[in-house]
Parts: C-alpha cells; structure tokens; sequence
C-alpha cells in the first residue's frame, strides 16, 4: 500500500492524462456528474454520489454503432466503435463500481457478448475511491455492496485527509503506478484508512430488506398493491436514467436518403413507448404496469437470471425523484403485503 | 401552517364521509428532507397524515387528466388552480368531477437553493416561524423562508386560488406584480451569447421528459416524441435532437403555461429555461391579452379566431 499526498494529486492526474482519457467526477451546473476531464483541476473528489453515473463510460446513452450507405448495387457498412481507447474511470464510488459488475452480467455473459460495452469495458482501468460520508439514503450494505467495498476496482483509493491510501488490486491497476509519486503508506496510515472504512460503513443509515424479496414479489404480480404505488408516479424517465444499474435499451436506424447510421439509446420501462407493440397493443398500458416492471426488474427477474439484485443501493433514484416515490419505502410495503 | 393543515384535515375528512369524493390528492411528509411528497388518500383514517408545509412543491392538478372517471378533491395552491381552470378551459377534466379545496400559498421553498447553502447533508428541515431550519451532521442553520422559495414562487401574481369549493385559511395580499425579468434579460443579450447559453442549457438535458410529465398541461396523448411512425424526432442526444424537443416542448405551451414552475423543479439537470415560456406567456397577454388559468370563460387563443386578432408578426 501506498500514499499519494493531496498535492501529489495534480501531477498523478497530469501524468495519467498523457496515456488515458480521464473519466471522473466533475461539477457541471452546481452538482456532481461523471465526465471526461481534460485537467486535474476539473475532477471534484469530494463528492457525495454524482448525479449521472460512470455507467455512460460503458454504456452511454446514446453511442453510433455503424453507418451505413448504399452504393446502387451494394451497401457498405462501417462500424463507428472505437477500439483503441485506453480510459481510466478516476474516483468512482463502490456502489457505482459494483453496478459495473452487474452491467457485466448482462452485456458480457455466456449467451450474449456485447462488443461495444466489452470493448470499453475492457480498455478502461477503474479507479475507485472510499466513501467516508455515505448519505443518509445510500444502503448499499443492504445489497452486497459497502462504502469501501473493493470488489472490482484495479485501484482503490481512501481519502484520509491529508492524503490518498492507495491499494493496487489488479494488473490492469499496476499500470497507473509508473506515473506515481507516493511513497510507502506507515502502518499509522493503514490504521486510519481502517478506522475511517468502519465508520463509514457503521454510517450507513437506510436499510432494505432484501432477503425474501424475490420470493414475495413472485406472489404479488397482480396484487392490488400496485393499482396505488403508481398513483403518485409522474411517469418521467429519472430514477431509470440516473440509475447506475439500469440498462434498458432501444435502436434505431437514423437514416437519410442513401446512407444512415444505427443508434443506441436507453430506454426507460416508466416511457408509454417501452413496450409498444408494432400492431399498436402495448402491454404494459399505464403506469401501473410500468412500475411494477421497474421493481420487478430488479428485484425479482434480475435475480433469476443472474442471482444478484439489479440495485447497489446508490440512492440516486430516492435524491431525485420529483415526487419523492422513495425504494426503500416500496420494498418495506412489498414486504408488508 | 398547523392550523391550515389541521383545518385540511376536517375539510377532508368531512368530504370522504359524506362521500363527495372518491379520492382526495393532497401531500404527507416526504421520505427526506425539504420534501413533502403527493398523497392519494381514500381511508379518513389516514386524514392526519395529511400535510402542509412549504415543501408542498409539487403541482396536483397534474394527476387530474390520469385519474379520470373519479370524482376528485384536490388541495390546491394557487397554481394548482390556475392549472385546473386551464385544463377546464381545454375542456379536459369536468368541474363537477372535482372538489377544489384551496389553500393560498406562501410559497415553496426551493430545497435545491437551501441545499447549497450548507456544506455537508441535511438530515432534518422544518419550519418555525418564518424561518427554515435545517440540521446535518454538524450544522444547523436558519434561512429565511422568503428569500429562498422557488423563483416562480417569487414571481406569483395569484398565491390565493383563483376558484375553489373550500377556502382553507386566510387569503393573502398578493405581492408580485407582473413582470418578464427572465426574457427581459435575456433579450438584452447578443445573438451569440442568446444561442450559447440556450444550447449550455439544453446540453444538459437527458431527455427523461420528467418536465412534460410534472406539468399539469402535457396532456397529449401521444406526445410528439413518443410517436415512432411517423418519427418527428430522434431519440438520442443529438445536440439539435434535445434541443428540438426542449423548444416544441415550451412552444406547444404558448397561451397555457400558467408559470408554475413545476416543470423546473421536476427537473433533475436544473435546465433553466423559463425565458422561453415567459416568451410565449408575454407575447401570448400582448397580442391578445390572454393569460393562461385566469378566467373560465375565452377559449383559448390558439383554438380560436377573431377578425380583429392582431396580425402585425405576419410578414
């Protein structure tokens, strides 16, 4: 383990931008979002979580996949994914870290091989960095995650005032340290970082009840519960967008006479177009449908498929939402039904 | 306020008792703090968990075209109410479907502002006095609660409801007059500097719709962007895509944006573009002295015609 001092920051950073495309946290109009920095003085460390998540490193929202034209006899095609980036993600949260993890189960699994997300998964190092002061709505201990939770990162970093404990956790992650210049953390300096993680995770205020919840939402799919649960929902795309595991996605050919291009974009189960069916049939006609696919997905189906809850606990969709329609109190009354 | 909310409490429980209405919409306390969070009530047993504070941010009237076919009591702000006679005017709800309880409004505060001015969470946030009180780990402070409600609030000509069935407390002096500072200041600017910040604005924008889906006045059926045959617009975020939608978005509300604000406030990338709807609202009252959720009776100017409309912006 090793220190970087906080006015060593700036230079590790420097260094790093020669190499990489630097992704981190960054204010835009007053608050946290993740973004590509193109200097150190742009990355805002002390953060609580960011409004829109590093997902969009991997998976953005809306990414060219290929264009397309036709020349009269043949039609050329030519993908618009680019292989050669090398990227750091610099200063993502656990609970962001693990949604990674989860997006991996969906987009690089056995029976589906996503080359876009792979490809970007793969070029990018993953920096993560301690969570001292959880919010009063983060629960990620509730679903397999934890403010200093290492699982997944390459580099790990805990902020303990004066200056960064740096842990290197992968190969991918011993690459940052050729621009390093820290020295040997002290055994004092280790203590801390420990003392400053159990706080942190002795801090963590909201619980979920997640053990059971797939068994009881089994049972509930059309109890009466979700005739009132929607009631108050706008309908708007916000938790789904803001959410660090949620991947819906839709294509669409943007086309112009001879030539064109397919986009990705996500999608949102809360949209009426979700599920809208060519013969004009939507299954899922209104918001009560819609919203008891958002907590199905990833409560139940989720589960099914890939054994882990689609939720790391981030907090974001219970900060944001413009009628404040809180999870947490979603799951106490699934659990109460 | 304790007393308004306790006086909502009996108006309410006395209207599900005597079966008036079916369902009342109404707020009880949020899950945070700063937030009260909209509330569908049925059971007069859950009356006392009716609330009303300045956290009450939220524009009813918007459930008022999803919840058809049950007769409905509504507390409503003064904008609320502008926004029920505008959905009246468009012949959208039908008045004798709705019990109007009104309350005039002091204005809500804006929990966004107030979040700024503390380092560190807040955990706690009530009211006393004319002051809001909010506590985090390791501060607690006072603000003002005038100076930090939503600047639609500040600008609010009718905080007293405009119609009603049940008047809940005193009305108020109405205190802001008209004015159009927002598109004012703005049309002092350069083209230039006019399109840089519209398309800083709009660059934020994620496309959620939670704007179109917080405003009482997006009704459509099928919204314009929800239309995939014919596809009037990309889905992605195109800079000229996001910035079609946030334009038709404002347009198509020329003569009926009743200035509540909930469209900024529903809106999680804080895009400000309240200039664009003050624009039609001003030019909407200037050529022919409509505004929005004021009177019952014109229809509104966009679906009718008179020989003497002004025709001057004709070229």
């Amino acid at each position: 383990m090793k220190k970087l001092p906080k006015e060593k920051v700036k230079p590790f950073v420097e260094k790093l931008l020669q190499d990489y495309e630097v992704l981190g946290p960054m204010e835009t109009a007053g608050f946290a979002s993740f973004g590509r920095i193109m200097s150190p003085g742009e990355l805002k460390l002390n953060y609580q979580n960011s409004k829109k998540t590093p997902k969009e490193a991997f998976f953005p929202q809306w990414e060219v996949m290929f264009r397309y034209r036709s020349t009269g006899q043949s039609v050329e095609v030519k993908s618009a994914e680019d292989t050669g980036r090398r990227r750091i993600l610099f200063g993502i949260r656990p609970c962001d870290i693990r949604a990674a993890l989860l997006l991996d189960l969906v987009f690089d699994s056995l029976d589906f091989k996503d080359p876009y997300y792979i490809n970007k998964r793969k070029g990018t190092i993953v920096v993560g960095l301690g969570c001292n002061h959880p919010a009063s709505t983060c629960f990620c201990t509730s679903v397999n995650g934890g403010p200093f939770s290492r699982e997944g990162a390459d580099f790990f970093m805990t902020d303990l005032g004066d200056g960064y404990l740096v842990e290197v956790l992968s190969q991918k992650g011993r690459k940052l340290l050729r621009g390093f210049d820290g020295k040997e953390a002290s055994e004092e300096d280790k203590e801390r970082a420990k003392a400053i993680a159990d706080s942190a995770t002795r801090g963590i205020s909201s619980v979920i009840e997640a053990d059971g919840l797939m068994e009881k939402l089994e049972k509930l799919t059309e109890a009466p519960f979700w005739d009132f649960l929607h009631e108050k929902c706008l309908g708007c795309g916000i938790c789904t967008y803001l959410c660090p595991t949620c991947h819906c996605f839709d294509m669409a050919d943007e086309a112009f006479d001879l030539k064109g291009q397919r986009v990705r974009c996500w999608d949102s189960c809360l949209f009426p177009l979700f599920t809208l069916e060519t013969s004009g049939h939507n299954p899922r006609p209104t918001g009560r449908e819609r919203i008891r696919q958002r907590i199905m997905h990833k409560f139940n189906y989720f589960f099914y498929t890939h054994k882990a809850i689609a939720c790391v606990g981030c907090g974001r969709c219970i900060i944001h939402c413009p009628v404040n329609l809180d999870i947490r109190r979603v799951i106490d009354d699934i659990h109460r039904e | 306020m304790e007393e308004i909310q306790n006086k909502i409490r009996r108006e309410v429980v006395q209207l599900l008792s005597e079966g008036q209405v079916d369902v009342v919409i109404g707020f009880e306390q949020g899950s945070l703090p700063l937030r009260a969070t909209p509330f569908f009530l049925r059971d007069i047993a859950d009356a006392n968990r009716l609330v009303w504070s300045p956290f009450c941010e939220n524009n009813l009237a918007t459930y008022l075209t999803k919840i058809q076919g049950k007769r409905v009591g509504l507390i409503a702000k003064g904008c609320d109410v502008r926004s029920v006679v505008a959905l009246l005017v468009e012949k959208q709800i039908h008045r004798d479907h709705i019990v109007i309880i009104g309350v005039p409004c002091q204005g809500m505060v804006d929990r966004r502002r107030i979040e700024r001015e503390v380092d560190g969470e807040i955990l706690k946030a009530h009211q006393e006095g004319e002051e809001i009180i909010v506590e985090g780990r390791d501060f607690r402070k006072s603000l003002p609660r005038k100076e930090y409600i939503y600047p639609s609030c500040k600008r609010c000509e009718h905080r007293n409801p405009l119609i009603y069935d049940t008047l809940i407390g005193e009305k108020l002096v109405e205190e802001a007059e008209r004015a159009y500072h927002e598109v004012e200041a703005f049309e002092k600017l350069s083209p230039d500097k006019r399109w840089s910040h519209f398309s800083e604005e709009t660059s934020r924008c994620i496309r959620c719709y939670a704007c179109r889906q917080a405003c009482p006045m997006c009704y459509c059926a099928e919204c314009f962007v929800d239309s995939s045959f014919p596809k009037w617009i990309e889905k992605g975020l195109d800079p000229s895509d996001v910035q079609f939608w946030n334009i038709v978005r404002a347009y198509h509300q020329t003569g009926r944006c009743v200035g509540c604000g909930a469209c900024e406030r529903a809106c999680p990338m804080e895009i400000d573009l309240v200039y664009l709807t003050q624009k039609i609202n001003r030019d909407v009252k200037e050529l022919f002295g409509f505004e929005a959720g004021l009177d019952l009776d014109p229809p509104p100017p966009l679906s009718t015609y008179r020989v003497d409309d002004e025709q001057e912006f004709i070229k």
